[in-house]
């Protein structure tokens, strides 16, 4: 069985990302695209684990900063959101366009 | 000398008489009413009677007795100060003070005088008339304003009394205020007054700016101090103006039409004010400014031509009135006429003599038409009197011997008088035969009409109602005593000053001659070179002469009193005037009064248009109102138009310019060239990340096979 090197990390971080964007890019549910953006966020940080194993912990302490900013965006997303559903009962994304033209 | 010095008293006690009225009248019974305004002007009476006997006996005639009490305007504080018109430096000084000489003698002898009997004749004659107290605070007043004005010591204040009885004239000429007729009178009376006061006020103040005095002893000092030269064109105006002053208060033409409307008022009011006395006020001006009048002989020839004529031309009208009291009332204007002429022609002392004789015998014509009016139950119309000699055989009486005066029958106090202002009139140095003539002419017109007057109250047959008949009675004693008072002066007044002609002395005239002492002078020294200059001849005064133009008027008088007598002595119902009868155009003329009320109604108040225009004050109100309408409305109007469309430019300017292109315009613009940019926005947030991963996706092919 050959070692799993850096390309298999990347290889399936780039498939954790795709998947999330496709989440972020299909989905109507506001709550499954914050879902799908920490798949992205995930995948970015796979692939810093997966460098750090070549340079150093550099990569770890930064993807430790990526996920500290994915739970502070995760709250204010929901945040939001709560406030949102509290005034338009409804959320889905295509529906919230207030600021359109 | 308690009567000299307490002269003050003399006016002072009917202005008490006036306030208690004015305050207290009201409250105050009739009998208390009469007792104290009776009482104050006899009292008056009695102090003028002790002031001028104390005067006669201590001063002689050429030396005034004056008494100043204090300085009413202007003071040593030098607020009044001026520089006069040949550059003396004066100041305008009115005093409270009372001047007596035998000018001012005369008049307060006979103003009080008759005065009094005219104001106890009023107690019976007002009676059962509503007002009572209001009338006799009047009359008080009058006396007050009129003793102010004869015994006063300068212009501005003969100016207080002269505005006085002016406003006693028209309150008492108001008396009957609820009558349209009466009041309209009294109006009438106090703006025609009003015309003469400004002329009056103008001469004052001429004479003070002239002189540097309204003082009129120093007016009198300084006009015969030869300082100012006979012609004087600042004196002759001052003359001039204070003769319109005289012209209004007196009556004269063009300002006489007042006095015939004035009786409206009382008849007492007429005796008192509208004959004897107020009306007299204008002469006993025009007599004591006379050291001016001298001066100015323009201003004297005026005086005479405008007194003859008035003489002449009221004369006419009263031929053929038939309202008792107008006929009297233009006999009134008539007679003023004639002692203008004496006082025109520098027979000053004449004029005066005419004043005091005719106070009694006009006082006595009208409270005798007072009792006749009285015993008719109110009715003035002689058409509708007559054969009243046998029932009011006193008033008759009195009556025909006031007639005989007033017609100049020898004997009677008119004649003297009357004759002593004709012969001046022909002989005196400014006199004329034509001012004769038109004197005599009205002496034949006033026999003929005072005559009508007597026969077509007392003669004939009567025409009145029976009802009106049926109450004829005699006046109470309160009103004939007065009038055989009157009568009696009617009579003996004229003997005062019985000419020399006729073997007399003269002697009123030569008491009052003093006072105008500077005529003779100035007309020697300087003036008959002046007078001769302006054409005057010189006549010699010769006795034949003088006893032809006597027998004239004598013989005038009788020539119109048989015409009358030839008319009227038996008029009937519906009996002929004699004038309409010859000649009814100038009838017509006549009994309208020349027109001359429609005239001035054409020309002065504009009650009358000509064509579609007034003229007159009427006429000056439409064309100010015509003015008001279409230049200062128009004006406003304008204003508004203007201020209205600049509004509406700014508001246009505002809303498209300055809103439209200057704020408007950019914000529009901003949005027209943004429109493609918002086309992107919208509102989907997946195509935005779909758009970002796609531009993301280009980024990396991009550079992964360049």
């Amino acid at each position: 069985m050959a070692p799993i090197t850096t390309i298999h990390y990347l290889v399936v971080a780039a498939a954790l990302f795709v998947l999330g964007v496709i989440g972020v890019l299909t989905r109507r549910n506001v709550v499954i695209v914050l879902m799908s953006v920490e798949l992205i966020l995930n995948a970015v940080n796979l692939n810093l684990v997966a460098f750090s194993r070549i340079w150093g912990l550099h990569g770890q302490v930064f993807a430790i900063f990526v996920i500290t900013d994915a739970a502070a965006e995760a709250a204010v997303g929901l945040g939001i959101l709560i406030a949102f559903f509290r005034n338009k009962e409804t959320v889905n994304v295509d529906e919230i366009d207030l600021l359109k033209w | 000398m308690f009567f000299l010095d307490q002269i003050w008293l003399i006016p002072l006690l009917p202005a008490f008489g006036a306030t208690l009225m004015f305050f207290f009248g009201k409250k105050l019974q009739k009998q208390t009413v009469s007792a104290v305004c009776v009482g104050t002007v006899a009292l008056a009476f009695v102090l003028s009677c002790g002031a001028v006997w104390q005067y006669v006996h201590n001063y002689s005639a050429s030396q005034p007795f004056e008494k100043v009490m204090y300085t009413w305007l202007g003071s040593d504080t030098g607020h009044l100060n001026y520089t006069t018109h040949d550059g003396y430096p004066a100041e305008f000084k009115a005093q409270v003070g009372f001047l007596l000489d035998p000018l001012s003698s005369i008049w307060l002898l006979f103003v009080t005088g008759v005065g009094m009997l005219i104001h106890i004749y009023s107690t019976g004659y007002m009676a059962h008339e509503g007002g009572y107290y209001r009338f006799f605070g009047y009359l008080n007043l009058f006396m007050f304003s009129m003793l102010t004005l004869i015994l006063a010591n300068n212009y501005a204040q003969l100016f207080v009394g002269w505005e006085g009885v002016g406003l006693c004239s028209y309150l008492l000429i108001g008396f009957y205020f609820h009558r349209k007729s009466a009041s309209d009178a009294a109006n009438k009376a106090f703006i025609v007054n009003r015309i003469g006061d400004a002329g009056f006020l103008l001469g004052m103040f001429t004479i003070a700016w002239h002189l540097g005095s309204v003082r009129f002893t120093d007016v009198t000092t300084m006009a015969r101090s030869g300082h100012f030269h006979v012609g004087d064109p600042v004196l002759t105006a001052a003359a001039l103006l204070l003769f319109v002053g005289a012209c209004g208060k007196s009556a004269q033409l063009p300002l006489y039409v007042w006095l015939p409307d004035a009786m409206e008022g009382p008849t007492p009011v007429s005796a008192l004010i509208h004959a004897a006395t107020m009306v007299t006020a204008g002469v006993y001006m025009v007599a004591r400014s006379n050291a001016i009048f001298v001066l100015a002989p323009n201003a004297m020839k005026t005086v005479a031509i405008v007194g003859a004529l008035t003489a002449i031309f009221a004369a006419s009208i009263g031929l053929v009135q038939n309202d008792i009291k107008r006929v009297l009332a233009y006999s009134t204007v008539s007679q003023l006429g004639y002692m203008f002429l004496a006082l025109g022609v520098g027979a000053f002392a004449a004029g005066v003599f005419h004043v005091f004789t005719h106070a009694f015998f006009k006082a006595l014509l009208f409270l005798g038409a007072g009792s006749v009016i009285h015993a008719l139950s109110g009715e003035q119309d002689m058409r509708n009197m007559g054969d009243l000699a046998r029932r009011t055989p006193t008033t008759y009486m009195t009556m025909l011997i006031a007639t005989l005066a007033i017609a100049g029958i020898p004997l009677f106090a008119g004649f003297f008088s009357k004759d002593e202002i004709l012969w001046q009139a022909w002989h005196s140095a400014e006199g004329s035969p034509y001012l004769w003539l038109i004197g005599f002419g009205t002496a034949l017109m006033t026999a003929f009409y005072m005559f009508r007057l007597m026969f077509l109250t007392f003669h004939g047959q009567p025409r009145m109602s029976h009802e009106v008949e049926h109450h004829i009675h005699e006046s109470p004693k309160s009103m004939t005593v007065p009038l055989i008072i009157l009568a009696f002066f009617s009579i003996f007044s004229g003997w005062l000053s019985w000419p020399q002609s006729l073997g007399g002395n003269d002697r009123l005239m030569k008491f009052v001659e003093p006072v105008f002492a500077n005529e003779a002078h100035v007309i020697q020294e300087q003036g008959k070179s002046a007078l001769l200059a302006a054409g005057a001849k010189e006549k010699e005064p010769t006795s034949s002469t003088e006893y032809g133009l006597m027998f004239l008027s004598v013989a005038a008088a009788v020539v119109g009193g048989g015409l009358a007598f030839r008319s009227y002595a038996r008029a009937d119902k519906g009996y002929a005037e004699p004038i309409e009868a010859t000649a009814k155009p100038v009838y017509t003329v006549l009994y309208n009064k020349w027109f001359i009320d429609e005239a001035y109604d054409y020309v002065f108040t504009g009650r009358r248009r000509l064509g579609k225009v007034r003229l007159g004050v009427l006429g000056l109100g439409d064309a100010s109102t015509w003015f008001d309408v279409h230049v200062v409305d128009g004006l406003v109007n304008g204003t508004g138009w203007t201020t209205r469309t600049l509004a509406t430019l700014s508001k246009w300017w505002d809303t498209w310019i300055i809103d439209g292109i200057g704020v408007n315009g950019p914000a529009i613009l901003a949005r027209i060239l943004s429109y493609p940019f918002r086309l992107f926005e919208w509102g989907l947030v997946q195509w935005y990340a779909l758009v970002m991963v796609a531009g993301l996706l280009g980024f990396v092919f991009y550079y992964a096979y360049r």
